[in-house]
């Protein structure tokens, strides 16, 4: 009967799947008793996208011969399983996308102290004032907008004008997205809750359009769906990516403008780490000239070197330019609690 | 005359004391698979007083509200989808029945949140249809897809196929002498159906129902795409924005209650009617219904089902696949993560199975307080968001089994606990159509209790344990929380390489992995959904 035969014939599989995992697994165990010795190992957990950084990483491989193993996911979630794991994390290095989820890991008691040589190479706003993580490259928040549908003179001069009826139903924004709250975290350290409520209160007013992210809104904009939004500078290079006709451009809001405020991806090493060498040879790789040059070269990967001295990508401004306001980044993470409060009264949902 | 007051043998079989390994494997099971509940209750307890204020800022019953509408819309869309259709491939001459069978399973393989971006490509406001309709209509605006409609469409597809795979072994199973003897005592095809049929059919239907509740309940993906306010959205947000584990453990406990409502309903739903056979039945498969003039009607439906739920899919990734730019920049290791995939999906389906049939064997064949509630609470964990399995075996893990950390081993372990029920699910429905008294009698003639099942029931039930089986299978193939925090470090997937290309917006690099998740799992739904004449020498 053939019912049966394939039916057998799928038990089989499954059993073969299992005796030729049960293979691998004795392999994996071999292969971890044995790490640590040759050229090195470092366990790296990686917020940032392997399709950005995986390049960097491999090129710190072939030229420190050290062995780098990632795993990959979202930074906050990965904050969460350095929480769990505790003093029994496998990870020698935390690569994360933002100060919020760094400063959650230090708040754990698990980053330890980078040393000062390696600290210092990047300005004082973009580290930790504790010394247990630095900033590796930096994102400016700027209004993305379609070249199309907007003309340069109807930019406007700062992000509270997007508030102006000229802006009703045009403007994409993610309110759940971290990034965008920094950004009203800063406004609100800056201009007071009262002058923040009254803004997003206008932008609400305005009926903008919400999306699930940055990547989404950069998209929409490039799609004429809206006619800009809120975004991180680096996300236009990621749809050019695949887009490469996409009529969008960065608008970067001059001064000292919230709506200009620069954060940092940044890295911080694990207290218990059982490679600190090499881990400490990772993150010297990460600030030295060929590791950051990597961000003004690579593809996709568009953030500003933080290394004085290398400049960023082709069109993009320098870093001293972009003054940005002048805030400590690791005065975000606390006060957060209180901004998704503030976004909730007024209605958004986080 | 099979809804009948549970018969005299049952009673005294209840009072009979199931054997001890049974026990002990089904309490085990359940054990391990409600480690995320303790893993809450101990982040709930440590956190202080004032982490319960996140029920306030959230406005929890309006959560609660958007997701109690969300669950049953889904639930009612994916029944009212798969049961036609598993009636239609299972019992009817539909042309080409053995293609649908297999294609209208498939979407279960579909990432709720690429089903999304599908539906936001093709209908969004900027979507195709809307260029298709703009040059020659001028339309610049098509309905609204982003809220509660968008959400409801994402996640029927990527649900109906719990409903329809039950319900298709159920059917499969049915013995034809019931719907004979109606059809013979000169009721219509439809009476026979509402009579008959569906009474048969209910613990599958229950059991299916279930599954597509609990996923909807647990889904982050299609909501967070659609802006859809849930409870799950909101453990999320919660996990990402503010790193407390605490809020998002309460969020989680009040997801969990919620799953008990929806277990209980469908408890007493099912009530305590008997499904068995009373009579050995005829071993034989059931006639297919002519459809007639109906099949035109009956392949418009399945066409439909099947194209929006699979081929538009296919079509928007082959778009993608086809704009590939980046492709140019490697694909990375495709075959070796679709081979991890089969093999971890492979592994998880056959241990599910094995770890679900002491729990429904427990509750079927001894049926008391307490084993109904064994086999339920081991549903209870179900609705909680993959983030929260995953974090609770990294705590589990990391700190008491260091061993077993990020192996494979404790991959596939986890796939279990997060797909428990699907294996339930599909061993009780089987075991309830089976009539105790046929193993009974097999014992009676000198076989030991392990031959007796293995040489009478195992082969009845042999259909239901399958469709568990392709359950597991597909809802693995397609995990992702589990797999990017537990996996052995560099153990790629095709889940994890359509997310890795989607989080930078690089479709094209994500077509090819999606599409291989889905051919790779077409010849397992082939073959874990065919069709198995039941062969049981009659008893006696």
């Amino acid at each position: 009967m053939p019912g049966r035969v394939l039916v057998a014939a799928a038990a089989a599989l499954l059993l073969g799947t299992a005796a030729a995992c049960a293979g691998d697994d004795a392999d994996d165990g071999a292969s971890a008793a044995g790490g640590g010795n040759g050229g090195g190992t470092v366990v790296v957990y990686s917020g940032r996208e392997e399709e950005l950084i995986g390049p960097l990483l491999e090129q710190f491989e072939d030229e420190s011969g050290i062995d780098v193993e990632v795993r990959y996911g979202d930074s906050a979630e990965l904050a969460a399983t350095l929480a769990e794991e505790g003093e029994n994390s496998p990870a020698d290095v935390f690569f994360a996308q933002d100060p919020g989820a760094l400063g959650a890991v230090e708040g754990q008691g698990l980053l330890g102290k980078l040393p000062d040589e390696l600290l210092e190479r990047v300005e004082e706003r973009f580290r930790d004032p504790d010394g247990h993580w630095v900033g590796t490259s930096g994102r400016a928040r700027v209004l993305a907008y379609n070249t199309e549908l907007v003309a340069a003179d109807e930019l406007p001069e700062s992000v509270f004008d997007l508030t102006e009826p000229a802006w009703k139903g045009k403007l994409g924004i993610s309110p759940t997205n971290g990034s965008f709250q920094a950004f009203v975290t800063v406004m609100r350290l800056i201009q007071g809750d009262e002058v923040t409520r009254e803004w997003l209160e206008g932008i609400l007013a305005n009926e903008p359009k919400i999306y699930d992210g940055n990547v989404p809104i950069v998209e929409a904009t490039a799609a004429g769906e809206v006619e800009a939004g809120l975004v991180n500078h680096y996300y236009l290079y990621v749809v050019q990516e695949e887009q490469p006709d996409a009529p969008i451009e960065n608008h970067f809001f001059p001064g000292d403008d919230p709506g200009a405020l620069v954060s940092v991806a940044g890295v911080g090493v694990l207290d218990g780490a059982e490679h600190p060498a090499e881990a400490e040879a990772l993150v010297d790789f990460l600030l030295s000239e060929d590791g950051q040059r990597f961000y003004a070269e690579a593809a996709a990967e568009a953030e500003f070197p933080l290394l004085e001295g290398v400049e960023p990508r082709e069109g993009l401004p320098e870093l001293e330019e972009l003054q940005g306001p002048e805030i400590e980044l690791d005065r975000l993470g606390p006060e957060l609690e209180r901004t998704l409060q503030l976004l909730n009264e007024v209605g958004f949902t986080t | 005359m099979i809804r009948g007051a549970v018969a005299k043998a049952g009673a005294l079989r209840a009072r009979r004391r199931p054997p001890f390994l049974l026990v002990g494997a089904a309490v085990t099971a359940v054990a391990l698979v409600c480690l995320p509940l303790a893993y809450l209750v101990l982040r709930v307890a440590e956190g202080g007083s004032d982490a319960w204020s996140v029920l306030g800022r959230h406005r929890i019953l309006e959560l609660v509200g958007n997701t109690a509408v969300l669950v049953v819309a889904v639930t009612c869309a994916a029944l009212v989808v798969g049961v036609p259709l598993a009636w239609l491939v299972a019992r009817t001459d539909l042309p080409g029945h053995r293609f649908w069978a297999v294609a209208a399973a498939l979407p279960l393989v579909i990432p709720s949140y690429v089903a999304a971006l599908v539906l936001l490509a093709a209908f969004g406001p900027r979507g195709f249809l809307q260029q298709v309709l703009e040059r020659p209509f001028g339309i610049e605006r098509v309905p609204e897809i982003y809220g509660l409609g968008g959400a409801v469409l994402a996640l029927t597809i990527s649900t109906y196929p719990y409903v329809y795979l039950l319900v298709v072994a159920a059917l499969r199973e049915l013995d034809p002498a019931l719907e004979e003897a109606s059809r013979g005592l000169g009721r219509s095809r439809a009476q026979t159906f509402r009579l008959v049929t569906l009474p048969v059919l209910r613990p599958s239907l229950g059991a299916g129902a279930l599954l597509v509740a609990l996923y909807t309940l647990s889904d982050f993906g299609a909501v967070s795409l659609m802006q859809y306010s849930s409870l799950t959205r909101a453990i999320f947000l919660q996990y990402r924005s503010l790193f407390d584990r605490t809020p998002a453990g309460i969020l989680s406990l009040v997801l969990v209650v919620l799953t008990l409502v929806v277990l209980l309903l469908e408890a007493y739903w099912r009530g305590r009617a008997r499904y068995h056979r009373p009579s050995p039945g005829a071993a034989r498969a059931g006639q297919r219904v002519r459809l007639g003039r109906w099949r035109w009607p009956a392949l418009a439906f399945c066409g439909g089902v099947v194209g929006f739920a699979l081929l538009l899919p296919l079509a928007v990734i082959g778009y993608w696949l086809e704009r590939s730019v980046a492709l140019e920049r490697g694909l990375g290791d495709v075959w070796g993560a679709a081979l991890n995939s089969v093999v971890a999906s492979g592994l998880a389906a056959g241990a599910a199975v094995a770890a679900a049939l002491p729990v429904a064997l427990l509750a079927v064949r001894y049926p008391a307080g307490w084993s109904r509630a064994l086999e339920r609470l081991s549903y209870s964990s179900n609705a909680l968001p993959g983030i929260v399995i995953a974090l609770s075996l990294v705590f589990f893990a990391a700190n008491y089994a260091g061993f077993a950390y990020q192996t494979l081993a404790l991959l596939v372990f986890a796939y279990v606990v997060r797909f428990f029920p699907q294996a339930v699910a599909g061993a009780h429905s089987a075991l309830l159509r089976v009539d105790p008294r046929l193993e009974e009698a097999a014992r009676g003639l000198g076989k030991t209790p392990p031959r007796a099942f293995a040489s009478v029931t195992a082969p009845l039930v042999a259909p239901g344990l399958l469709a568990g089986a392709a359950l597991v299978f597909l809802s693995t193939m397609k995990e992702l929380p589990a797999t990017l925090l537990l996996a052995p470090i560099g153990f790629e997937t095709l889940a994890t390489q359509v997310w890795t290309a989607t989080t930078v917006a690089s479709y094209s690099k994500a077509a090819f992995p999606a599409l291989l998740l889905v051919l790779f799992s077409a010849p397992f739904v082939y073959l874990l959904t065919l069709r198995r004449r039941p062969e049981v020498d009659a008893p006696g």
